[in-house]
């Protein structure tokens, strides 16, 4: 079975098509990079499969479930997680807090109102056992925008992780990043479980390939080439519309 | 938390003994306060903490009020069954205009909260066999408890009120500490976020919009008896704003904040309009400088002052 299967996806924005006819399936445990130009439709594909948005046309299966019509919290809840692009964090938050709301999140407790959430040892275990796994802890108690940006793509990251997804949409996690934060999170991408199955948009080319088996790329909404990753590598026809165009 | 309790403990011994050192016109006073600071709270668990900006928050105060005077004036003054008759109609009443409410967001959120606050006041003036009009419900009579001491003493019912006062932070301290409290100030950050995270947001904004309801009208009950007396502008939009104003005065998002908002601005209107008539233009000056200068609070100011601040 697999993963995510995508079948002859459409979006359109009024007159404007963001997305034609994209299908695209991944098994469990792949990771698939989306790459391409600007305005390729990459984001636009990760707001469908999250239920951001509604598809004008096409399905959307998860695990062999069709989720096209499910509202975003339903389908976070059969295992999809994602990242975003320019950072939606709870920046008055401190780290631990947003990451204790993305444990409960996925937790029978959450809709509970007659409890302090202080009272739930097994969230805060969680909360605080992610945080030191991926070296967070010691920022803990800080407020989410005092970190460095850097350290706000690592929160990015950990709050996706926090409901152990088993599908997770990665979109641009370096973007904006240094060099050396770059190595970071790609380092810390590459410590995920392998039992879960990653979609990533990179713009980055050598961070991508670097990071998945297989490629996809996407140009003016439409799938231009898929296969291995040393196949997308060698491709002229990749070559000439991802490096031709000026995507900074 | 245990420094919280023991300050909410002290707090709490000082309101019982203040009938034994205030004037009974003064423990009219801080009744109004009490009342009042109920009404703030409820207001901010729907700005402060779920981030929604009500200027329409005096409908379910209002709603309460004519329930609970209708059934006392017209049907039997029967405390058992006007009191729960009031939470029932405001938590009615808030369950209804949240479906339309929550549709929209932000400032468009605002306007449709007044729009529909502005519904019912308009019922209240028009529907004079009902409601008496402009000249409101005279003579609402005090609730009859089986207790030695009755509620048309000012001490009496000064504790009637400050047990619902504790009642009502009791409940509202556990709901914001709780995962749904928590929840709700995630949404307030960021609700796309939420979403993703797997909460249905709208649930929570919902099931918020009515507790703000039931609290509000648990304030409105209280104050139809502290009066005696209803008319629409319980139901009007400068009720709401005041209310909105006290949240903001004393700090939203910090729940004791606006009560103690709601203290400030009940005793600055008690000595200012036995001077002038501009109380409304006091207001908006109050609003200004608190925009301006404590954006935070009272509560955050202080907490400023003592080193700690208080998301």
């Amino acid at each position: 079975m697999t993963a995510l299967e995508i079948d002859n996806l459409t979006h359109t924005f009024g007159g404007l098509t963001a997305l034609a006819d994209v299908s695209l399936a991944v098994a469990p445990g792949e990771r698939l990079a989306i790459i391409g130009p600007n305005g390729a439709g990459k984001t636009t594909l990760f707001n469908l499969i999250t239920g951001i948005f509604r598809p004008s046309a096409g399905r959307i299966r998860l695990f062999g479930r069709d989720v096209t019509r499910l509202p975003v919290h339903r389908r976070a809840r059969l295992g999809l997680a994602r990242t975003f692009q320019i950072s939606t964090l709870f920046p008055k938050l401190t780290v631990l807090d947003s990451v204790l709301l993305a444990v409960q999140g996925l937790d029978p407790a959450r809709f509970v109102l007659h409890r302090r959430r202080a009272s739930y040892g097994h969230l805060r275990e969680r909360a605080e056992s992610l945080l030191s796994e991926w070296s967070l802890a010691d920022r803990a108690h800080q407020v989410t925008r005092q970190l460095s940006y850097g350290e706000q793509r690592q929160v990015e990251l950990i709050l996706a992780l926090a409901g152990a997804p088993k599908v997770l949409l990665l979109d641009e996690p370096t973007a904006g990043l240094s060099p050396a934060e770059t190595a970071s999170v790609a380092q810390m991408i590459r410590r995920f479980s392998r039992e879960t199955t990653i979609l990533l948009i990179e713009h980055d080319m050598d961070v991508a390939l670097d990071l998945v088996d297989r490629v996809t790329v996407l140009v003016q909404g439409r799938v231009l080439a898929e296969g291995e990753k040393d196949a997308i590598r060698s491709d002229p026809n990749v070559a000439a519309i991802y490096f031709g165009s000026d995507d900074a | 938390m245990s420094a919280r309790v023991a300050s909410g403990t002290a707090a709490l011994a000082v309101l019982i003994a203040l009938p034994v050192v205030l004037s009974s016109y003064q423990l009219g006073l801080v009744t109004k306060m009490l009342i009042f600071g109920i009404f703030a709270m409820s207001l901010d668990l729907l700005l402060g903490y779920a981030g929604l900006p009500s200027l329409g928050h005096a409908a379910y105060f209002g709603v309460a009020a004519y329930t609970v005077g209708l059934l006392a004036l017209r049907v039997g003054n029967n405390v058992w069954i006007d009191f729960p008759a009031g939470l029932a109609v405001a938590a009615a009443v808030s369950a209804l205009f949240g479906l339309f409410a929550l549709r929209t967001r932000g400032s468009y959120f605002l306007m449709i909260t007044l729009a529909l606050g502005q519904v019912l006041w308009g019922i209240a003036f028009g529907w004079r066999s009902l409601t008496g009009g402009d000249d409101g419900l005279p003579s609402v009579p005090r609730p009859r408890l089986p207790l030695p001491w009755p509620m048309t003493d000012g001490v009496p019912f000064y504790y009637f009120v400050l047990a619902f006062f504790a009642l009502a932070v009791a409940a509202l301290a556990l709901i914001v500490s709780s995962p749904f409290g928590r929840a709700l100030v995630g949404i307030r950050e960021s609700e796309r976020r939420m979403e993703v995270l797997g909460y249905d947001v709208w649930r929570y904004k919902y099931a918020a919009f009515v507790l703000a309801g039931l609290f509000a009208g648990l304030a409105g009950n209280l104050f139809v008896y502290f009066n005696g007396f209803v008319s629409p502008s319980y139901l009007s939009l400068l009720f709401s704003a005041s209310a909105l104003l006290m949240v903001i005065l004393g700090g939203s998002g910090t729940l004791l904040g606006p009560a103690i908002g709601a203290a400030v601005i009940v005793g600055l209107e008690n000595v200012i309009s036995g001077y002038m008539e501009r109380w409304v233009l006091v207001l908006g000056v109050i609003y200004v400088l608190v925009t301006l200068f404590a954006p935070t609070g009272l509560v955050g100011l202080v907490g400023r002052r003592l080193g700690h601040g208080d998301a």
